[in-house]
């Protein structure tokens, strides 16, 4: 069968199950679904699908499974590093109409929720309970729960909460054959395997989960953030050390270079410390008295390291004003650069000093001027390489650059993503974080959960696995057909 | 008695060559969790007990995983940090814990071995060796083996080494103790206040709170509690603190539930009933092994399962061990997948895994 019939015959079937407008085939239409946040790489797929409810996406994906053809879900498509990029011969199932919060358990501290629903809503939801959502990436005004779940999504406050691994407790999952199973529970440690672990931040490639029951978390008594000026990052970078070494462990703590203050100040006039080389914005959250006594400390150790300027916020106005030069920053940049990219790598901690002179040595001899804006506390770098498309040989140097810095996070032990994921852009760089056993026995999972390889295929993996082996088979020559004693047929 | 990743790759490939079943194991302590199994070869991790790896700055050490959880305790507090585990089974190794997921009081504060380990090395039923995860805490790239290999018992493949993250030693702790008319009704005023309590414990009609953290910040967050639920405080933990309360012979659960169901569970599940009430995980001594049916109807209704940790054989061999699992057939195709030729702890795990 060709994939052609076999595309047709999963619109066919969902035109049976879905409301008119549900099933998008006009060519028009599906180009504006050609892309996610990562919109230098686009594919039209073939079909769009927008499923209102679990029976609707669990017969297309069924369907799907039926005819060999390829899917791929979307949230709000807002992912860096293109896991929702559509497949052209396959199906992209769009969850935004399944945008219900099903419950806000308060006793329980949990919320139910479909997976199109926007993270800050889960949050929203809960407020009055006294309760959030604690992942806060930094798209959560628009960024979708099941998008969250499938890229294991973080945020600047993840360096005290954790990310969405560790406040995702149950789902209602589509796996790759159309079947529809419940993964993990309310309760804490459900029976068998951790599916559900090895489910969230696997990018679209083992399933599609239609209802996600996540954890609340209480909303702190007081929140308190600081700003910082530094006069180089290797002072700020010291002091976020003696921070962590003090054994403080603030809600978060960011950094951002000159060049990335001077993009912020331009764009959004932040007012940041003048002729600062770097500032750090710290969040501090907690009981009063706790919050007290932290701030107190950190306020010392900013000093002792050389800080010129310290400010706090105590009010959500003033807190407001502080975090917006820091989560305008990639936006900013686009004031002093016409193209850039955002990279995302992660060293350890105490790696900063070096890796932040390599990028800068990088910079130097590359004439490729680089932006970084990073969560200091867990090391999660965001260098923003800055390039100018019009002008020839550019784009290219800056993507070599931007290839030499996730180099720079393996040789320093790190990882070469730390929250937007692997997807389409970064899985050629697997190999060179994994070898080919590590990268062998992941897709021992992928083959259990989608052996036909149908699920968001070609993201995270540089080559597929072969599923479907036979149990038991030997790998390789049979001693017997070496021997010439035998043939496998 | 590999001694080496490598020795245990020899121990796998020759198993595999004779068709012999394999149970890792590390000092043994949990061995009789789960469902029994005869194993032809016990392959004793204990050997492999160094700290290979600590680096304070980043939080985060690197084991083998015959240490035991004590030794690593020592090594990384040396530098004012500790492993957020709690050693619930004394003279457990690391290893043990992972297969087990076996967590304490402090999993309120900051989760189990889950949410602890980032990186993992693992030989496989075939002698492959693979890693996954890392040495940083924010790392997405590639499936998360690790949280597979999480209690696991033992079927899935060997894990050999581990990455975890550290948390700093607290200045103070400390514990408000008291016996509250109404258990449930106690913990949640205490669960949902602004004290940020560390774990939230109970041991029959005993409730007790762990506050730690900053001296200054510990005796408001004290105050806060005891202005709630009363109680005495004290610098020491209770002396059943952090311990199952079944002893040898006895039919150990595990039983878990939906925190607004904790009354439900802890009416139900009888006097001798001990855990962290302030998460739902709740430990209880069972009379006999009829008990377990109707304690899991009761958490059924609170969203819970009951798992027969530890018993007599005669009793695992009447009672269902493991319960009701959703999603079973997709645990068996991973399994089929990492251990095709069901080599490893065979049948130990759910739904005969």
């Amino acid at each position: 069968m060709s994939q052609r019939s076999g595309i047709e015959e999963v619109a066919r079937r969902a035109r049976q199950v879905l409301p008119a407008g549900g099933v998008i085939d006009d060519p028009a239409r599906l180009r504006t679904y050609e892309c996610d946040g990562l919109a230098h790489y686009r594919v039209v797929p073939a079909l769009v699908v927008i499923p209102e409810d679990a029976d609707q996406l669990a017969a297309v994906v069924r369907a799907c499974a039926e005819h060999r053809v390829p899917f791929v879900a979307r949230g709000s498509g807002t992912g860096l590093s293109g896991g929702a990029l559509p497949h052209a011969e396959g199906v992209l199932v769009v969850t935004s109409r399944m945008r219900a919060i099903r419950a806000v358990r308060r006793d329980d501290q949990r919320a139910v929720v479909e997976p199109g629903v926007i993270n800050l809503d889960v949050t929203r939801a809960a407020t009055p309970y006294g309760y959030y959502y604690a992942p806060d990436p930094s798209s959560q005004q628009i960024c979708s729960i099941g998008g969250n779940v499938a890229e294991n999504s973080g945020g600047a406050h993840c360096l005290k909460y954790g990310f969405t691994t560790h406040h995702v407790m149950a789902a209602d999952f589509v796996t790759a054959d159309g079947d529809r199973v419940r993964l993990g529970g309310a309760a804490p440690d459900s029976p068998g395997y951790d599916l559900l672990g090895a489910v969230v931040g696997s990018e679209g490639t083992l399933g599609i989960v239609t209802e996600v029951t996540v954890r609340l978390v209480r909303l702190p008594e007081e929140v308190r953030t600081l700003l910082v000026g530094f006069g180089s990052t290797d002072q700020a970078g010291a002091a976020v050390s003696a921070i962590i070494a003090a054994g403080v462990v603030p809600a978060a703590i960011e950094m951002m270079d000159e060049l990335a203050i001077a993009a912020a100040e331009e764009a959004v006039h932040c007012g940041y410390p003048e002729g600062a080389g770097a500032v750090l914005v710290i969040e501090l959250d907690g009981p009063a008295v706790e919050v007290e006594a932290e701030y107190v400390g950190v306020e010392r150790l900013c000093r002792d390291n050389g800080a010129f300027e310290q400010r706090v916020a105590t009010d959500p106005a003033e807190r407001a004003l502080i975090w917006k030069g820091r989560k305008s920053a990639f936006a900013a940049v686009g004031r002093i650069s016409p193209d850039y990219i955002v990279q995302d790598g992660v060293i350890p901690r105490t790696s900063l000093p070096q890796v932040l002179a390599a990028i800068a040595e990088l910079s130097a001899t590359s004439g490729v001027r680089v932006a970084n804006v990073f969560h200091a506390g867990d090391g999660n770098l965001h260098p923003l390489v800055l390039f100018d498309e019009a002008r020839p040989g550019e784009a290219e140097a800056a993507e070599e650059v931007s290839g030499a810095i996730l180099d720079l996070c393996i040789s320093h032990g790190g990882s070469i993503t730390g929250e937007h994921g692997v997807g389409v852009d970064k899985a050629r760089f697997m190999p060179r974080m994994y070898d080919e056993a590590d990268l062998d026995t992941m897709q021992l999972v992928r083959c259990a959960f989608d052996p036909q390889s149908i699920a968001n295929p070609g993201k995270v993996f540089p080559t597929p696995r072969l599923c479907g082996e036979v149990p038991g088979k030997r790998k390789g020559v049979h001693p017997l057909q070496d021997e010439g004693r035998a043939e496998i047929f | 008695m590999p001694a080496t990743t490598a020795e245990v790759v020899d121990v796998l490939r020759e198993a595999a060559a004779a068709g012999h079943v394999v149970v890792p194991s590390g000092r043994g302590t949990k061995l009789t969790w789960g469902r029994p199994v005869e194993p032809d070869v016990l392959l004793d991790l204990s050997p492999m007990d160094r700290v290979i790896d600590h680096q304070p700055g980043d939080l985060i050490v690197h084991v083998e995983a015959g240490a035991t959880l004590a030794a690593v305790q020592e090594a990384v507090g040396r530098a004012g940090q500790r492993l957020a585990l709690d050693e619930t089974v004394p003279g457990g190794t690391i290893g043990g814990i992972l297969a087990t997921n076996a967590s304490g009081p402090i999993r309120m504060q900051a989760g189990t071995a889950r949410d602890l380990l980032i990186g993992v090395t693992v030989v496989r039923a075939d002698g492959v060796v693979a890693k996954a995860g890392g040495r940083v805490v924010k790392n997405v790239a590639g499936y998360d083996l690790g949280k597979l290999m999480v209690g696991s018992f033992g079927t899935l493949a060997v894990v050999t080494e581990a990455v975890f993250r550290l948390h700093p030693l607290p200045e103070v702790q400390r514990w408000v103790t008291v016996e509250p008319d109404h258990l449930a009704r106690a913990a949640h005023a205490v669960i949902h206040s602004q004290a940020v309590p560390w774990a939230v414990e109970v041991d029959g009609s005993t409730l007790s709170v762990l506050l730690g953290g900053r001296a200054a910040g510990v005796a408001a967050r004290v105050a806060v509690v005891q202005a709630l639920i009363g109680g005495t405080v004290s610098d020491v933990a209770p002396a059943w603190w952090g311990r199952y309360p079944w002893q040898p012979g006895e039919i150990g659960l595990k039983i878990t539930c939906a925190l607004s169901g904790l009354s439900a569970v802890l009416a139900a599940a009888g006097p001798r009933v001990r855990g962290s009430a302030g998460v739902g995980v709740l430990y209880a001594v069972a009379d006999r092994a009829d008990d377990v049916a109707r304690l899991r109807e009761v958490a059924a209704r609170h969203d819970g399962t009951v798992v027969v940790v530890d018993a007599p054989a005669d009793v695992k061999a009447s009672v269902d061990v493991w319960g009701p699992v959703p999603a079973l057939d997709l645990m068996r195709r991973v399994k089929r997948e990492f251990d095709p030729d069901r080599r490893l702890s065979p049948g130990r795990f759910v739904g005969g895994i």
